[in-house]
């Protein structure tokens, strides 16, 4: 299967999932290019984050089709460590491993999956503590550090894989108010970067800086998206009017 | 060393109390032996059953319902039974099935010995708890920390080996220790088919000097260290496994 950089880096196309009886995709359908920065906003509930799920395969789909490179993630057959080394993750509530220092938690996936060389991993893993500026907190265990240090050691352990893709799933939600613009900072960064990244966010004001797409979903389906001038000034759908109005 | 086996020897002429494995040099051979042997099965015993312990919790992670099965009807035979019962099942039962082999003499052997018996026995029915054990720190273990290891490619074993045991295992020690303190005191079931440990030369030495009060004492004694040192060892292990701000 060829994919070339002109065609859609994700794109996803009527992907409808459900847990048991509660449906919580219903249809679907977006495309994120290579470079882009697209946000994805909703209340609680409308399928957001199960939604970036699917896209690296810790959620199955029931129906509809995932392309990740022009890769097909709803198989059966699909090679998920290949899928997993191209798309990275990071979550809410940083899920770091808590018996290794950050810079073990950074360098341990290019030692493991990439058979990477341990000392090139290590120097590599020091170089991105660097940039997500944590110099000198390379041998704290993730229990000594705070909660935006430790997702920014995530963001450096997610980088480590050379991703092609980042998926971000309201990994500020958890932090405190003056740690969240640490870890909003380090994102901006890597947007600018030309990294390709997908946020589930409540970040506004963020979503709105950085965005090249926002997409608002409510009850599994999208009801509205644009960039993010047209959406936030220009919302047609009264759902995302409602919703606005509340967080805005 | 002299000077303490004539003062025991002394003892025993003055007052009746009689240690006959510290002044006679036969009977302190026997204690010896059986010392080490109790050691030695301890410690095989205690290295196969981890490692039960560690393998059976991984397969009852299986996707396959068999090998899920196989491992839970493991673990209901090994710890519904009497460990003695399985002691004799083992030595008697299957060890007359196993085909014999001819041994220095001429005459026929079974093909593994009594200590043999005891280390196969003993293993499995330490190794039933500690698969239990194990499990129930693998469960301890956050799904949301084996996610992040999938979300970056890990494969399933390199999960377990590297994320969920290392973790598993900081939970599980405090259960652990318990059933390696048991399983060190069970070894003395191995006295039932005549595995020369601690507790059967102590009941040779007993048997030919009529001292059966002072040599229970002594065993009592004996295990109490014994015991203790595994336990001080282990919290020592406990200790160093400590993760900084981490439980």
């Amino acid at each position: 299967m060829s994919w070339n950089t002109s065609d859609p880096m994700v794109s996803l196309k009527d992907v409808h999932k459900s847990f048991g009886d509660l449906k919580v995709l219903n249809g679907v359908s977006l495309d994120v290019m290579k470079g882009d920065v697209i946000c994805i906003i909703g209340p609680s509930g409308s399928g957001k984050s199960t939604l970036i799920r699917c896209i690296n395969a810790l959620n199955d789909i029931q129906q509809g089709s995932i392309l990740v490179e022009g890769q097909e993630v709803n198989d059966p057959k699909l090679n998920k460590l290949e899928l997993r080394k191209k798309v990275g993750m990071v979550f809410q509530q940083y899920n770091l491993f808590p018996h290794k220092t950050a810079l073990q938690n950074v360098m341990m996936a290019p030692v493991r999956v990439l058979k990477q060389d341990k000392d090139a991993a290590e120097k590599s893993a020091r170089a991105l503590i660097k940039k997500v500026r944590l110099e000198g907190k390379e041998d704290a265990y993730p229990g000594e550090l705070s909660g935006g240090q430790q997702q920014r050691v995530a963001i450096a352990r997610s980088l480590a894989m050379q991703p092609d893709v980042i998926l971000f799933d309201e990994v500020t939600a958890a932090l405190d108010p003056e740690t969240v613009g640490e870890v909003l900072q380090t994102i901006k960064d890597l947007a600018e970067d030309g990294m390709t990244c997908i946020l589930v966010t409540h970040e506004m004001a963020f979503a709105r800086e950085v965005a090249d797409h926002i997409y608002f979903t409510d009850r599994g389906v999208i009801v509205e998206h644009g960039p993010p001038d047209t959406f936030f000034k220009n919302a047609q759908d009264p759902r995302t009017k409602e919703f606005l109005s509340q967080i805005l | 060393m002299d000077v303490i086996y004539e003062w025991f020897r002394l003892l025993y002429q003055e007052t009746g109390i009689n240690l006959p494995f510290l002044y006679d040099e036969y009977d302190r051979n026997r204690m010896v032996d059986g010392f080490l042997t109790t050691v030695w099965l301890s410690l095989v015993c205690l290295f196969f059953s981890v490692i039960i312990g560690v393998i059976g919790a991984w397969l009852q992670g299986s996707s396959f319902k068999w090998t899920r099965r196989f491992v839970n009807g493991y673990i209901q035979l090994f710890r519904n039974t009497p460990p003695l019962v399985q002691l004799y099942f083992f030595y008697f039962a299957i060890g007359t099935l196993l085909p014999r082999v001819e041994n220095d003499w001429g005459g026929q052997s079974p093909i593994l010995g009594s200590f043999a018996w005891a280390a196969i026995s003993l293993s499995f029915f330490a190794g039933a708890f500690n698969v239990e054990i194990f499990r129930s720190g693998i469960e301890a273990v956050p799904k949301s920390t084996v996610e992040a290891a999938e979300a970056l490619g890990f494969s399933k074993l390199q999960i377990y080996r590297d994320i969920t045991l290392p973790l598993a295992f900081r939970v599980v020690l405090p259960a652990l220790n318990n059933n390696l303190v048991n399983l060190v005191k069970t070894t003395t079931l191995a006295y039932a088919i005549a595995v020369p440990e601690m507790l059967y030369e102590a009941n040779q030495i007993w048997s030919d000097n009529v001292n059966v009060t002072e040599m229970m004492i002594f065993l009592l004694l004996a295990y109490f260290v014994l015991v203790g040192v595994l336990v001080g060892a282990m919290n020592r292990w406990e200790r160093a496994m400590k993760i900084p701000g981490y439980g």
